[in-house]
């Protein structure tokens, strides 16, 4: 990873619970947050906040002063074309993220914006110029983000098929955006990536949590309704095994469960014009939340909670 | 992905048909020989009928002309267009299969060798190499030309691309749309590792378990490579940009997003949509061309979102191997580019009754807001609406119970030639 990530400022976050120091590879221009970083700048929101386990990288999006943010998981290594070189995932999220989105009318030809392709016929010149990127999610190689129950039962099911496409999800169309692998613009959607969906019993690999799914559907709300893209797509990166997914099954049901109320949540809810930026569509979502989610599952009440309390805490950090 | 060159049984023999527009000759059909010569083909003769197209030997085919379009249809022939290859909805019409595919007359088999190396190619073509390569004339062998076969004379000659895996990988684009026909589509929420159901892929983390048995896919619509399908103006800027990235994907377009549908390649469920594939008025004594299949692709997603039925893009490509002229284009299109921004809202805020809850009947009510909305654009769209009427009602005379029954007046009803 040297060589692509050695260009750029690294923000590294030590979860909370891990104990012991980190021993980090020489040569990188970083700055380190520990658990006492976090309580110093968090202080009495820390009991509704929590910033453990996957969730410790939203205080270093908290602490950022930078206009674009990219975040990939600590299992993950650059991915290679078919040529056998490593794939620049920085760079292609770069160009994904300053390069404009269509999420009005969906392009048979995908992006129309890169190299060798364009707008194809029966697209509507005014929509040609696209709005801004707000979010850019990237894909993996060999062990995709699946679910428990989908890896349980197909564990040799990796993913060897390289699509060579971004494309913008469509206005008003959800989906599940994984925190493995993403990108983001701080200045116009950093308050949306958000940590406020832990499960009862969340745990330390991926396929026992969905807290990346909750915050990702808070990015595409507040991106449709500020009018702004997501996009999804190029580029991958390889994701290495880790953990063993019939224990987590074991363990872990209730984030599938829980989508069931999510998603079609998600998919409805509507917000007021008034709320024009990132923090006023958070606040918004968060009553909405309280008011259509929190009776059928505590789990979601305390979300509500906590995204409020992340907004407070956002604005305080920014005004300092 | 992997499939046979020649399947050991063709899927869906007895229930597809392949309805190909021509007004200069099918040449490209042997080319296409081992893939589609098991099934029926509708051929729709548009421009001048005394003109006689040549079929090659060995396919089972019905032929339409003008003549025998207006003979069936009596005065509902004013609905089927005349000089553009909107005239295709007319197989559409009188074809009696549950799937249809339809394709252009300048389109050309694609194959995979390898990851992203592509080389189109001929499997069974005949010593007469020279018509494959689009130029007529014949009796030349693959000797004189100092070659082995088709795929050497291809990679010699042709094709941008050399095959980096000797082995390859044929892509049958029929084949293709059929698995996507085939197979749920999931307009509900979108799947980041596009569709779920091809080998290889699955859901991803955090798609409703509720959701995964999808909805049933309606349309299939395929890509190009090559000659892209850009608009006019974009065909003048940039007239030798072709279309070089093999996008390994297939999805589904998600519910309440409009999209440009190409009828290029195209394959749909005719049982579940085919009154929806109506291609307009277009070409001769009309104000506009080249907008028969977006009219058609945005009718069918508004009504497929209403029915809960999927529509999905993607594989398979095809090879287009002619670029038509700019110029000609832009004429044609000219209207239709700033009618569309128009036309594009008018689709986004359409809302069917839930009383419609057939194609047909979503179809009548579509065409009623298309005259009330969009007529007072231009009278065009009056006529059009008229047209779509018209269409509905040659459909449930042509497709009505009494029409299966064999004693029916099968000279009047016929095509004017067929083989089998």
């Amino acid at each position: 990873m040297e060589t692509i990530f050695s260009r750029f400022h690294l923000i590294i976050v030590q979860d909370p619970d891990l104990k012991g120091e980190l021993k980090i590879p020489e040569g990188f221009n970083l700055n380190l947050y520990t658990k006492s970083d976090i309580d110093k700048v968090v202080g009495s929101s820390s009991n509704a906040i929590s910033f453990s386990g996957y969730s410790c990288r939203y205080f270093g999006y908290l602490m950022s002063r930078k206009k674009y943010i990219i975040s990939i998981d600590d299992d993950c290594i650059p991915a290679k074309n078919s040529n056998g070189e490593p794939i620049d995932a920085i760079s292609q999220h770069i160009i994904n993220l300053t390069t404009p989105a269509t999420p009005f009318f969906f392009n048979t030809l995908y992006d129309p914006f890169c190299e060798g392709a364009d707008f194809v016929r029966g697209y509507p010149f005014s929509l040609r110029s696209g709005v801004e990127c707000g979010l850019s999610c990237g894909l993996w190689l060999n062990l995709a983000d699946y679910d428990a129950p989908t890896e349980s039962l197909k564990p040799d099911l990796k993913n060897s098929r390289y699509v060579d496409a971004v494309l913008t999800v469509p206005a008003r169309t959800m989906l599940p955006v994984s925190g493995i692998n993403i990108s983001f613009n701080n200045e116009l959607v950093g308050p949306a990536l958000l940590p406020a969906f832990r499960l009862a019993k969340e745990g330390k690999v991926r396929w026992e949590t969905v807290e990346d799914i909750w915050t990702g559907m808070c990015v595409k709300v507040v991106c449709d309704h500020l009018r702004l893209g997501v996009e999804s797509g190029l580029p991958y990166v390889w994701r290495q095994e880790r953990g063993n997914a019939v224990e987590s099954l074991k363990k872990e049901w209730e984030g599938v469960k829980l989508m069931e109320d999510v998603v079609p949540f998600f998919q409805s809810v509507r917000l007021s014009e008034s709320a024009v930026t990132a923090e006023d569509c958070v606040v918004e979502i968060a009553s909405s939340v309280k008011e259509h989610l929190g009776p059928l599952n505590p789990t979601f009440a305390h979300s509500a909670e906590t995204m409020v309390e992340w907004i407070k805490l956002w604005k305080r950090v920014r005004a300092n | 992905m992997s499939k046979p060159a020649t399947p050991v049984a063709p899927p869906l023999k007895d229930e597809l048909d392949i309805v190909i527009p021509t007004i200069r000759n099918l040449d490209f059909l042997e080319m296409w020989r081992p893939f589609f010569q098991p099934y029926h083909l509708i051929i729709v003769q548009d421009g001048d009928p005394t003109k006689t197209i040549n079929v090659p030997e060995g396919f089972d085919y019905e032929l339409y002309n003008r003549n025998d379009i207006n003979r069936i249809l009596g005065p509902k022939a004013s609905c089927i267009s005349f000089k553009d290859s909107a005239c295709r909805c007319f197989g559409f019409l009188v074809s009696k299969k549950k799937y249809i595919f339809t394709i252009d007359d300048d389109c050309f088999l694609e194959s995979e060798f390898g990851l992203g190396s592509v080389i189109c190619m001929s499997v069974n073509c005949r010593d007469e190499f020279s018509l494959f390569a689009g130029r007529g004339g014949a009796g030349v062998s693959f000797g004189d030309l100092g070659v082995n076969g088709p795929r050497e004379y291809a990679k010699k000659k042709f094709f941008v691309y050399v095959a980096k895996d000797p082995s390859g990988k044929e892509i049958n684009a029929l084949a293709q749309h059929i698995q996507n026909l085939l197979t749920p589509s999931t307009p509900f929420f979108f799947n980041t590792l596009y569709d779920p159901y091809r080998d290889g892929a699955d859901f991803v983390r955090g798609y409703p378990f509720s959701m995964r048995e999808g909805a049933p896919t309606a349309v299939s619509h395929g890509l190009w490579l090559n000659i892209p399908d850009y608009d006019a103006p974009t065909q003048l800027v940039k007239p030798l940009e072709r279309n070089t990235r093999y996008v390994d994907a297939v999805l589904t377009i998600p519910k309440g997003t409009l999209f440009p549908m190409c009828g290029m390649n195209l394959a749909f469920d005719r049982e579940l949509i085919g009154p929806a594939m109506y291609f307009g008025l277009m070409g001769d004594g009309q104000p506009i061309g080249r907008y028969d299949d977006m009219w058609a692709g945005w009718c069918t997603k508004v009504i497929t979102d209403h029915l809960g039925l999927g529509v999905k893009t993607g594989l398979p490509y095809i090879w287009h191997s002619k670029a038509s002229n700019p110029f000609v284009n832009l004429k044609k299109e000219y209207k239709g580019i700033y009618w569309q921004e128009d036309i594009i809202p008018f689709f986004q805020s359409v809302t069917l009754p839930k009383e419609s809850t057939t194609v047909q009947k979503c179809y009548i009510e579509l065409s009623k807001m298309v005259k009330e909305k969009l007529g007072p654009i231009d009278p065009y769209f009056t006529k059009l609406a008229d047209a779509m009427v018209t269409w509905i009602d040659a459909w449930e005379e042509i497709n009505s119970p009494a029409q299966s029954a064999p004693a029916a007046d099968a000279k009047k009803d016929g095509p004017s030639s067929k083989k089998k």
